[in-house]
């Protein structure tokens, strides 16, 4: 008999839990059907009639009742949950395309985007960082390195003058004087800097502009050093497959001196537009320090020997990224500085 | 300099030889080829012809109608405009489908009805002057005078003009290249074929110079050497053509055969002459001497020049008849009445002509050549060179004789030639033989171990010198490519790595880095408002700008940014957040040099920045940079900033930099319509204060607690104020105090705010007690009573 209702409200449970919508209805079911004052609890509470044999085997299947309900119960709450998260779900759908909502991300002025990357190049083949004064004495940006007043070559640098003995200077190369009274050799420096020249502003002159300068001195270094180190500069700064040449040139502070050019990236070596019909870009000037540089800074030119170069940031940055006219870099419009 | 290759191949044979090869060999070995030019290749079909007949045409009275022989059998009819035909005139005749230079096509067409199968030319329309051919007329047909011309002949060729030009770019060390033997030893050298430079001599002579001039030089210092020689019975005429097609060439515009001689002698051998009228020479004698002063002298140019005692001056008993070395007289030149003519070829000291001819202005070919220092010796063969070329070209009688003034040092130079040296130094290995031959080939002398170099290569003074030789003609693209030996350690300096991380924190903050002139107008002080005593007024002038804007070397960074913002803010832009590390150059007491410090700068507008929007990233950056003690008090007395939106910034009370709203005024002054922000920082100050960086704090192993507290006070009472009361009063045990609430208005009593504070307290050893915690708030309000500040109620 009680058997038999415990069947019965096992299959009545079953039937309602299948129609209960919602975790309330859920829940009014288990209270229903196992709540204290539920239908199997009643049942349970008439097992006292029961004989000593019928009731351990009442009281394991009501247990069994219990569990296959609890079993029941717990299958219908997961299929609830997953339902409603379904339907949530389907509810939050985005329109993924949207635009994100981005943390403003600042930038590096593209002249020191490149200058970075060409200082990890020379960090990395063990140079270290130096500066030198913007307002400069005249003796080291031309006398120590071998420019007298009156020698040509200055003419090729407009100089701006503050009294006669102090200018700004017009190229990074007096860093390599103050280097070498302040350091003894071993040398291996890299002076990127502002330099200034007369010259009036259009699309490819500024009076100011920037160079990095480098110096290597020490015991036994030779032109094929200088030739070496520039090549792998290059390489890292072009492209491993850049085709490099080394030649003769003039400067008043190295001897020998040289000119590096990089073989056009635009037409190998044909000659174009880009490179004027030469097939070459000039990339760098070069050159063994001049034993008088050397002596005039207290190393012995018998002992050491050293070279040095110099080479213009804008027309690097300016090739690197097709740009066209110097004046944007200065000019710094938003819209331009975004770019890089 | 242009190099015509016709002239180049009377002295080294290099025919076989395209003209790119030349270009890159040359380059490769030192003189620098920056490009070359076939002379006439824009020209395409265009031939000699003869007029048979000009009629006129039916249609038209300024037109005529020709038949042309071009040489191949039945004539062609050509319409033309020109006036100066007749039949049996020898004429450039553009055939149907030809090419002109400019990217001229021509094409047989019809003119008013009557066919015309190619064009006559001009001078102009083949690209020519009448300076190139003297008898021919600028505006019309080019009627020709050349002998031997073929009908039907290419133009190029009948003309002359086929030369090749290439173009040098020689180094200020090298004058003795800005010539055709110049060029010619260094070709010889490179391409290791014979020199063949004859020595010029002059055949017949009349007369002795001695007899007619005399020559003192009276400043040898300024003048190492002055050689003279004379012609006389001048005929004055136009130049033969192979004289006028190479000084085309070389880019020289022919003029007469005198004058065109000593352009010709110049090119060729580097040694600018002048020529001058005998009979402009008062008591027929030439002095060389420094100009007296008040002197003056009106030039070739027209200009009437006034001289000084440091410039040496060419003159007669009387007056100067030329500045040296720059330029001649006015009075002193050839004319067509010359009948006597002195030939000058002198040397002069190179830096006094370089301070002359910038002096007065005007640099010349003559005086960029001489500046450089020429050789002596090149005095002689140069103008015996002249006298040969008279001679040729039949221009007058040369007077036997020369006049030779030398002062000049002939001390040949010694240099050490150390082979072992030298390949060390260049790191090659090649052999003292070797050395020698290309020493050789450029003129040098080796005797045992010196070196001595020609008298025109005064730029060989030192083994690295000799060295540079040796590797030119070894070749540069032979010289291996090694890595510097020895291992150095590469890193950023301590100011450098800080420097780094400025641009980081400013970057990651969103802001966009800038870079601005380091040179200001001294007018942009007063467009930020700078007191008139403003220490920073006083800064580096440039003497020689280039106008005011760039004058003077910048004290402040604020003007450079707000120019920026102003660019951007004209250009459109809604908005603009920048920083610049930028430098500026405080003039030093007693010093020459200024103090050059550079600046952090941030600006911004629009976007909804306002001051703590600056402010915060500021703060971000001082504690990312772990700068301390820093404070921040307002200033009501900068005058670029808003006086109540502007503080002063201060690390241990030492000056670190300003904050603020820019004035209105100074918006005004950038044509800026909206707020503007801006601070700057002292990098060096911040560098000074940062703090070493410690150890890792333990997490929390206690629970915090925290009370927050509603406050009342006057509404002038900075929060700061309130802020350091509270953390002094509650102690070690505050972790953390954060403002989360200002409020003025209809629940508050006018003039008065509250502030809202949530306090976190957190023991490290142990959980705090409520009482402890309420007695630390308790301290809090009594140490806030003498500030009048009040818990709200």
């Amino acid at each position: 008999m009680l058997l038999e209702d415990l069947q019965n409200i096992e299959k009545q449970a079953a039937q309602a839990l299948e129609s209960a919508a919602d975790p309330k209805a859920l829940d009014d079911l288990r209270v229903k059907y196992l709540g204290k004052k539920g239908e199997l609890t009643a049942i349970l509470k008439q097992m006292g009639s029961l004989s000593a044999e019928e009731r351990p085997k009442v009281g394991a299947f009501a247990n069994e009742v219990r569990a296959a309900i609890e079993n029941l119960i717990e299958q219908r709450s997961n299929a609830l949950k997953a339902q409603m998260q379904e339907k949530k779900l389907a509810e939050e759908k985005l329109d993924v395309t949207l635009p994100g909502k981005a943390a403003p991300l600042g930038k590096s002025h593209p002249l020191n985007k490149v200058l970075d990357e060409i200082k990890e190049i020379f960090l990395g083949m063990g140079f270290s960082i130096s500066e030198g004064p913007e307002v400069e004495l005249d003796y080291y940006n031309f006398e120590a390195l071998n420019i007298p007043k009156n020698h040509p070559a200055r003419d090729t640098q407009d100089t701006f003058y503050i009294p006669d003995n102090v200018l700004l200077r017009t190229q990074t190369s007096p860093v390599q004087i103050r280097t070498m009274e302040k350091q003894r050799p071993p040398i291996r420096v890299i002076a990127p800097g502002r330099v200034y020249r007369s010259d009036a502003v259009d699309a490819t002159h500024s009076p100011l502009f920037h160079q990095i300068e480098g110096l290597v001195v020490d015991k036994g270094v030779t032109m094929a050093d200088l030739k070496g180190t520039l090549e792998m500069f290059v390489k890292r700064l072009y492209g491993e497959d850049s085709v490099v040449r080394f030649r003769p040139h003039h400067f008043p502070f190295t001897e020998p001196s040289a000119e590096l050019d990089v073989q056009c990236f635009a037409c190998h070596g044909e000659g174009c537009r880009l490179c004027k019909g030469e097939g070459w870009i000039e990339i760098l000037g070069c050159g063994m320090v001049h034993p008088k540089v050397l002596s005039i800074c207290g190393v012995d030119p018998e002992e050491y020997s050293g070279f040095a170069f110099g080479l213009g940031l804008e027309r690097i940055v300016m090739r690197r990224y097709n740009i066209d006219d110097l004046r944007l870099f200065f000019e710094n419009d938003v819209r331009f500085l975004g770019q890089f | 300099m242009n190099l015509s290759m016709k002239w180049l191949a009377d002295y080294v044979d290099v025919g076989h030889i395209s003209p790119r090869q030349f270009a890159e060999a040359m380059t490769m070995s030192g003189s620098k080829v920056e490009g070359w030019e076939l002379e006439g290749s824009e020209i395409r079909n265009v031939v000699v012809g003869k007029l048979l007949s000009v009629v006129p045409h039916p249609d038209s009275d300024h037109l005529v109608v020709c038949q042309v022989d071009v040489g191949n059998g039945e004539p062609i009819q050509i319409v033309t405009g020109a006036q100066n035909v007749k039949a049996g005139d020898i004429v450039p005749v553009a055939l149907h489908d030809s090419d002109l230079p400019g990217g001229k096509h021509i094409k047989k067409g019809k003119l008013r009805g009557v066919e015309s199968n190619g064009m006559l030319c001009s001078l102009s329309e083949l690209g020519l002057t009448a300076h190139d051919f003297p008898y021919a007329i600028e505006d019309g047909i080019f009627v020709l005078e050349e002998p031997d011309v073929q009908l039907g002949q290419d133009i190029q060729s009948a003309i002359g003009l086929n030369d090749t030009c290439v173009e040098f770019e020689i180094t200020s060390n090298r004058p003795d290249c800005l010539s055709v033997t110049g060029l010619a030893r260094e070709a010889a050298a490179t391409f290791d074929v014979p020199l063949n430079l004859p020595v010029p001599e002059v055949k017949h002579t009349v007369d002795d110079i001695h007899d007619l001039l005399s020559v003192e030089v009276k400043a040898p210092d300024l003048c190492p050497r002055y050689v003279a020689r004379m012609v006389k019975n001048i005929k004055i005429e136009p130049s033969p053509r192979w004289m006028r097609e190479r000084l085309r060439a070389c880019g020289v515009r022919p003029i007469n055969n005198i004058v065109d001689i000593t352009n010709y002698v110049m090119l060729e051998y580097g040694q600018p002459m002048h020529a001058f009228d005998h009979k402009y020479v008062a008591g027929q004698k030439i002095v060389v001497r420094r100009a007296n002063a008040g002197e003056q002298l009106e030039t070739l140019d027209g200009v009437v020049r006034s001289l000084t005692p440091d410039m040496l001056v060419i003159a007669d008993m009387e007056k100067p008849s030329a500045v040296a070395g720059v330029m001649g007289g006015e009075y002193s030149g050839i004319n067509d009445n010359t009948n006597m003519i002195v030939f000058e070829s002198a040397c002069f000291n190179g830096p006094s002509i370089r301070v002359t001819a910038k002096k007065l202005g005007m640099r010349t070919e003559s005086s960029g050549r001489f500046e450089k220092q020429l050789d002596p010796a090149t005095c002689i063969p140069a103008v015996e060179r002249a006298c040969q070329l008279v001679e040729l070209l039949g221009a007058g009688e040369v007077v036997g004789g020369m006049i030779d003034v030398d002062h000049s040092d002939h001390t040949e130079r010694r240099v050490p030639f150390e082979p072992d040296w030298m390949n060390r130094f260049l790191g090659i290995e090649l052999s003292r033989e070797e050395m020698v031959r290309i020493l050789e080939k450029i003129g040098c002398k080796v005797e045992g171990d010196v070196v001595i170099p020609p008298s025109f290569r005064g730029d060989l003074e030192h083994k690295a010198d000799i060295s540079e030789e040796i590797a030119r003609f070894y070749g540069y693209d032979k010289i291996p490519s090694t890595a510097i030996r020895g291992t150095a350690n590469g890193a950023y300096t301590e100011a450098q790595k800080f420097e780094r991380s400025i641009d980081q924190i400013l970057q990651a903050q969103g802001l966009y880095e800038i870079s601005t002139y380091s040179f200001i107008s001294p007018k942009y002080y007063d467009k930020i408002r700078l007191p008139q005593e403003s220490p920073y007024r006083n800064c580096v002038v440039i003497s020689n700008p280039l106008g005011e804007d760039t004058s003077v070397m910048r004290t402040t960074t604020v003007p450079s940014m707000l120019e920026t913002l102003s660019r951007n803010y004209n250009n459109r832009n809604k908005s603009a957040a920048l920083y610049e590390i930028g430098t500026v150059y405080l003039p030093q007491p007693g010093k020459e040099l200024p103090d050059e410090r550079p600046l952090v700068t941030v600006g911004m507008y629009g976007g909804g920045c306002d001051f703590f929007s600056l402010k915060g990233i500021l703060e971000t950056l001082l504690n990312g940079l772990r700068v301390n003690g820093w404070e921040m008090e307002a200033c009501t007395d900068h005058p670029t900033f808003h006086p109540g939106r502007c503080a002063k910034i201060t690390v241990d009370g030492e000056f670190l930099g300003m904050i603020g709203e820019v004035h209105p005024s100074v918006c005004e002054n950038y044509e800026i319509g909206g707020r503007v922000y801006v601070a700057y920082l002292d990098e060096q100050v911040m560098l000074a204060h940062v703090a070493a960086e410690t150890g890792y704090h333990p997490l929390p192993k206690f629970p915090a607690s925290t009370r927050d507290l509603a406050l009342i006070c006057d509404e002038s009472l900075p929060v700061a104020a309130i802020e350091k009361a509270i953390r002094q009063a509650v102690g070690n045990i505050l972790e953390q105090l954060s403002l989360f609430d200002v409020y003025q208005g209809s629940q508050i009593a006018a003039g008065k705010k509250s502030v809202a504070y949530s306090l976190t307290l957190r023991a490290a050893d142990r959980t705090l007690t409520d009482e402890e915690a309420d007695a630390a708030v308790k301290r809090v309000l009594k140490a806030l009573k003498p500030l009048d500040v009040e818990l709200r109620s």
